[in-house]
């Protein structure tokens, strides 16, 4: 007799468990998915009921918003933003991370503090200050030569972007390479490398998962940031999530939904399809340095 | 060149464009909040004036600070309770239970930690529409017509909007955490307390949760810090504080004041404020979780 009854509440907690798990993966897949569904929609259908399926492959929202609302332009801003941010991030974190984790020298102490310290700075205080400190430069700039460099540059925007990242990444790196025993370097000294030597063909080669982690994540933070891009770049030269805010703002005054939701896939798309390839990595990865902005 | 001198030019090879690049554009503008914190500056004119601490006192009497204040600090404790509540739970359940499908709940779970702010906000606009929003139109469906509200354009409940959209975003992100912690718990635990009848609810509260406290303590100054910074994010792209204040929070309130108003004085003094609060209130509720670690 109780051994029935544990065998049904054991089940009721089984049934209950499920219950809960589908519900939260449906609250998430169904809006995600809705979108999808949206941007495929004419503007006739968002009236009546938003759960019928589009009526056909309406791809004029995707031409609309790329060329109109100049999404295409801004996706180009956005690619190269974030490669160049994620190029300067590299050349700048790795030879800094190796040395303030393997030597000892003069302050070395101290400057590990200090960049640690830059974990808790977060960006969203700082923006109006960069956005002063650039606009100053600009107007020293402009008394000398008359013309503006500093704010909507988006190389510039790139270089604050690998700044902003420089804390965390080189923690994420260091902690990794601390963990690697002297042995490499002995090695690489007897066959008489010099310093640069080693590092370059020894010891960042090692370092390659810590990279990809570091890619991963950093790739995701510098696609979809727009406080900074926003306040740094006013002009007409948009980040996409910047001009998807523009494109949000616009089609709901103009009651146009489709571009709207179009815009939002070319958003999220291509860090969707990221996810689905190195998902494993990133769960995992994130383990290693939980840190959020 | 000696030894010594090219083992020096390499440290500095190495480090100096990092610390360079950290100083101009991470320190240099903190130091800036604070220091302009004391000014009165207004305008792009550049006009600045020294006034000492006379942004704090205007501060302390403007009721729209306060209001966002108040919003700030219910946004922080909601999202803190829900999400911890969720992502303990369906974490405990990923990694203690046979789950089928394991890895696919994890993955999805997850999505919403990669998505852009602003696609959260146009997806929780969609979902919040009061005519054709998918929340409205599922109560519609299941006759639950007075349930049916305009959750972005009612005073009373947008905060709770907004917070719920958090919510979404932060549980996968917190979950996948306590997982890896309650992944290192010895298997061997569960198997003695099952052997001695404790049940299912028992080993969490005498197992699980006491291993794994140190890793919430973390994650409790995590859901500060990143609730005021999500918080302004979600919110400027998703309502811009509206309707009439009630959604207004900590740094959207800072940004309106600093980047819109071009009071930079006035909006970096609001960000001393709200920098001092976050650290102040980490630093307690960490001080008042602590328990004695237990080692295993």
């Amino acid at each position: 007799m109780k051994k029935t009854k544990r065998i049904s509440t054991d089940k009721l907690f089984k049934s209950f468990i499920y219950v809960a798990l589908i519900g939260l993966a449906i609250s998430i897949i169904i809006p995600v998915a809705w979108v999808f569904m949206a941007s495929l929609k004419e503007n006739s259908e968002f009236y009546g009921n938003p759960w019928a399926l589009p009526d056909g492959f309406y791809i004029q929202n995707f031409v609309e918003a790329f060329i109109e609302a100049n999404m295409g332009q801004y996706l180009l801003n956005s690619v190269m933003v974030t490669a160049l941010a994620l190029l300067f991030l590299l050349v700048v974190a790795l030879p800094a991370a190796y040395v303030l984790s393997r030597f000892r020298f003069f302050a070395s102490g101290l400057l590990n503090v200090f960049v640690k310290a830059g974990l808790f700075i977060n960006v969203s205080y700082i923006a109006v200050p960069i956005f002063l400190l650039l606009l100053g430069w600009d107007t020293q700039l402009r008394a000398l030569m008359g013309e503006d460099f500093f704010l909507n540059n988006r190389v510039m925007l790139a270089l604050i972007y690998a700044s902003t990242a420089l804390p965390f990444t080189i923690f994420l790196l260091s902690s990794y390479f601390e963990t690697l025993p002297s042995d490499f370097e002995e090695a690489a000294n007897i066959d008489g490398a010099g310093y640069f030597r080693t590092m370059f063909s020894v010891m960042l080669p090692m370092a390659k998962p810590s990279i990809i982690i570091v890619v991963l994540f950093n790739f995701l933070l510098f696609w979809n940031e727009y406080i900074l891009a926003l306040t740094i770049m006013p002009g007409d030269n948009k980040t996409l999530p910047v001009g998807l805010l523009n494109l949000m703002a616009a089609e709901r005054a103009a009651v146009n939904y489709g571009p709207m939701y179009a815009g939002m896939v070319i958003v999220m798309l291509p860090t969707l399809i990221l996810y689905m390839i190195v998902q494993k990595r990133l769960t995992e990865g994130m383990t290693v340095g939980g840190v959020k902005g | 060149m000696s030894k010594k001198k090219s083992r020096a030019l390499f440290i500095f090879i190495c480090i100096s464009p990092a610390i360079l690049l950290f100083t101009v554009f991470m320190v240099v503008p903190t130091i800036e909040v604070f220091r302009m914190s004391l000014y009165r500056w207004g305008g792009l004119s550049g006009s600045k004036q020294f006034v000492g601490f006379d942004n704090f006192k205007i501060l302390w009497n403007d009721t729209d600070f306060i209001q966002s204040f108040q919003n700030s600090v219910l946004l922080i404790v909601l999202v803190a309770i829900i999400t911890l509540f969720f992502a303990v739970f369906f974490a405990a359940i990923l990694t203690r239970e046979n789950i089928m499908g394991n890895n696919m709940f994890r993955i999805v779970f997850y999505i919403p930690n990669i998505l852009s702010i602003v696609v959260i906000a146009g997806i929780f606009s969609a979902v919040y529409d009061p005519e054709d929003g998918l929340l409205n139109s599922i109560f519609g469906l299941l006759s639950l017509d007075s349930w049916e509200q305009m959750w972005l354009g009612n005073h009373d409940i947008v905060i709770y909007s907004v917070a719920g959209a958090l919510v979404w975003q932060a549980i996968g992100y917190y979950m996948v955490m306590y997982m890896s912690s309650m992944a290192s718990v010895p298997a061997s635990f569960y198997e003695a307390a099952s052997l001695e009848g404790a049940g299912k609810i028992k080993q969490f509260t005498a197992i699980t949760l006491p291993l794994i406290w140190n890793n919430i303590r973390t994650t409790l100054a995590f859901y500060i810090i990143s609730t005021i910074n999500l918080s302004f994010l979600l919110v400027k792209a998703m309502t811009g504080g509206g309707p009439g204040g009630t959604t207004e929070v900590f740094l959207s309130y800072m940004y309106k004041q600093a980047y819109g108003n071009s009071t930079y004085g006035y909006g970096m003094a609001i960000g001393v404020v709200v920098f001092t609060f976050s650290f102040l209130l980490a630093a307690i509720i960490s001080r008042i979780t602590k328990r004695d670690v237990l080692e295993y």
